[in-house]
């Protein structure tokens, strides 16, 4: 072999290692990930069942469910997407649409770009000192729907914003070529054709509010509730509390019922991450 | 031609009626922040007027909830630097070799394969990372290391470090990816093979970009909260040894909201306090890697 045939194959054999580094490194994920949902389901699938779903806690492992927590998510999660949708979409429509030169839209901008890197258990304290404390609502459903909707806001803003940019600008163009206002421009125009990668960004949020944890625990959603919220002041608990609160027992039985519980937590968020990669697939070609 | 000037009035109307009501969603987020600063503030000036400021960052005891009280932040601040060092130990050499994977090397069909993969990984509640931690992966690593309690720093860092290479990667392979084609182009023009060009050449162009990533990492590895509550052991310890129990910030705030101390009462404020520590530090983190990112992008075009 001459001088340039070694050089060429030590080139290309650190090639293939590091291909073979890189391809190890993303299996260890991969495996890190089966590990989890193995452990996860082989600890948890005995417990599943109706009763489960449909008991209230109990101090007897045996007798466990999460009813009040599932039911929590859920209200929580609507009244969270109520209160953050509307109000997301519209402050990433007036970032992208009409404040983009002035001082005030560039002042707002960093401040979203920034609230999305604040952690989430500081978005709790915030909670706890606006609503519980100084609004009064008590540890109610509301404050922390509340609490979750300024917390998911920025993603849906930032997701709203991106996706309002990708829409062509030939097409706003062509509006304004025609008559149309602003306003009709965005509405008739600009909205429903970003629509899917809007609402891949709202999945994502709402997904990510149904797997938030601290923020609910700092202003102080309950671990033991026997009852479901019956109004918007009604104290409540979330499934992953109820978890949390499993799984700090000492007793395995209820490391059974943590267990059980993440699964069907699990199968709610994986379902929405899904929906919102296969949505994001389809529309964005 | 009255009509089509009244029209023109209400259409007029609606537009800045509407101008104003997408002014005031967007003006939610200034409220925000004022809320957070304003909150916390408050609650923290109360907490300094007993505790001399001196005393929070130099004493080596942190026990508000005992009956010999010390605030000294550092065992707080000691855990939380020692789980986000191993978070980042395990997910930037992880994270950096499969971004320079899927944007020097790999196929288009293996690329969109990975990609949604990643996202699953930074989709899972943190709750469940926590469990993992604790029940699967701290006996795990116990029949390796027999000394390790527990509740320990190690596993939820590495647990910590799975759950933020998603971010790692994703950011680094963004950044790798608006190196400009002509310096790859001049590599192999050199006749440098591929890894010498991903290496030497990509790399370094997007180093900035990568650094952004890191920080921003570290800054995620700092708030994050369910798995070390869960897996650190929530035992405020001055130690390095990640073999031990230790608390982070974010595990204390947690322990005491979950706990029967009065709203109000001194022992209560140290989570504000501790809070606002937080936030600085991460507000920090999350600006140094704004700027570089945006200087950075801005050079990288695209």
């Amino acid at each position: 072999m001459t001088v340039y045939e070694i050089h060429a194959f030590k080139q290309r054999t650190k090639n293939v290692l590091f291909q073979v580094f890189a391809l190890m490194g993303l299996l260890f994920a991969v495996i890190v990930l089966v590990l989890l949902l193995i452990n996860v389901i082989k600890d948890g699938a005995g417990r599943i069942s109706s009763e489960f779903l449909t008991s209230y806690p109990s101090r007897n492992p045996k007798n466990a469910g999460i009813i009040a927590g599932l039911a929590g998510t859920l209200y929580m999660v609507i009244i969270t997407a109520l209160i953050s949708i509307p109000i997301g979409i519209g402050a990433a429509i007036y970032l992208e649409e009409y404040g983009k030169k002035n001082r005030i839209g560039k002042l707002i901008e960093i401040n979203i770009a920034n609230l999305a890197g604040v952690p989430s258990i500081v978005y709790g304290l915030l909670g706890l000192g606006l609503f519980v404390r100084f609004f009064s609502l008590e540890r109610s459903l509301i404050a922390g729907a509340l609490t979750m909707s300024l917390l998911i806001m920025p993603t849906i803003v930032i997701a709203t914003r991106e996706a309002i940019k990708a829409v062509p600008g030939g097409i706003r163009e062509a509006s304004y070529a025609v008559g149309a206002t602003k306003w009709q421009t965005i509405w008739h125009h600009l909205i429903p054709i970003s629509f899917p990668s809007i609402l891949t960004g709202i999945i994502l949020a709402i997904s990510r509010a149904i797997g938030e944890t601290a923020p609910l625990i700092t202003i102080g959603a309950l671990t033991y509730v026997t009852f479901l919220p019956s109004n918007l002041k009604s104290p409540f608990t979330i499934l992953p509390i109820q978890i949390y609160n499993w799984v700090s027992r000492p007793q395995a039985g209820f490391h059974e019922d943590a267990a059980a519980g993440i699964i069907v937590l699990l199968v709610f968020t994986l379902l929405l991450n899904s929906i919102a990669i296969i949505l994001r697939n389809r529309f964005s070609r | 031609m009255r009509f089509g000037l009244t029209r023109r009035y209400y259409v007029y109307g609606r537009e800045k009626v509407v101008q104003v009501l997408l002014l005031l969603c967007a003006l939610v987020s200034v409220f925000t922040t004022l809320g957070i600063i304003i909150v916390l503030l408050l609650q923290t000036i109360d907490f300094f007027k007993e505790v001399s400021l001196w005393d929070f960052l130099t004493d080596t005891q942190w026990t508000p909830l005992f009956a010999d009280k010390h605030f000294g932040i550092l065992p707080l601040l000691s855990g939380t630097l020692l789980t986000s060092t191993i978070a980042l130990a395990v997910s930037v050499p992880l994270g950096l070799m499969i971004a320079i994977y899927l944007s020097e090397y790999a196929a288009k069909p293996v690329r969109k394969a990975v990609k949604p993969f990643l996202e699953v990984l930074a989709g899972i509640p943190t709750i469940v990372y926590g469990y993992f931690a604790l029940v699967t992966v701290t006996p795990l690593l116990q029949k390796l290391i027999p000394s390790l309690s527990g509740f320990n720093a190690l596993s939820p860092g590495i647990v910590m470090g799975i759950m933020i290479l998603p971010l790692v990667t994703s950011l680094s392979e963004d950044a790798l990816r608006v190196v400009p084609n002509g310096l790859r182009e001049g590599g192999y023009a050199l006749g440098a093979s591929r890894l010498q060009v991903s290496l030497s050449i990509v790399f370094p162009s997007a180093f900035s970009g990568i650094i952004a990533s890191v920080i921003l990492a570290f800054s995620r590895a700092i708030g994050e909260t369910m798995i070390v509550a869960i897996a650190a052991g929530q035992l405020p310890n001055l130690t390095a040894n990640p073999l031990n129990p230790v608390s982070t910030m974010t595990a204390y705030i947690v322990g005491v909201s979950q706990g029967d101390t009065p709203y109000g009462t001194l022992s209560y404020n140290t989570i504000f306090a501790v809070a606002i520590t937080l936030f600085l530090f991460t507000f920090l983190l999350n600006i140094i890697s704004f700027r570089i990112r945006k200087r950075f992008l801005a050079i990288g075009g695209d």
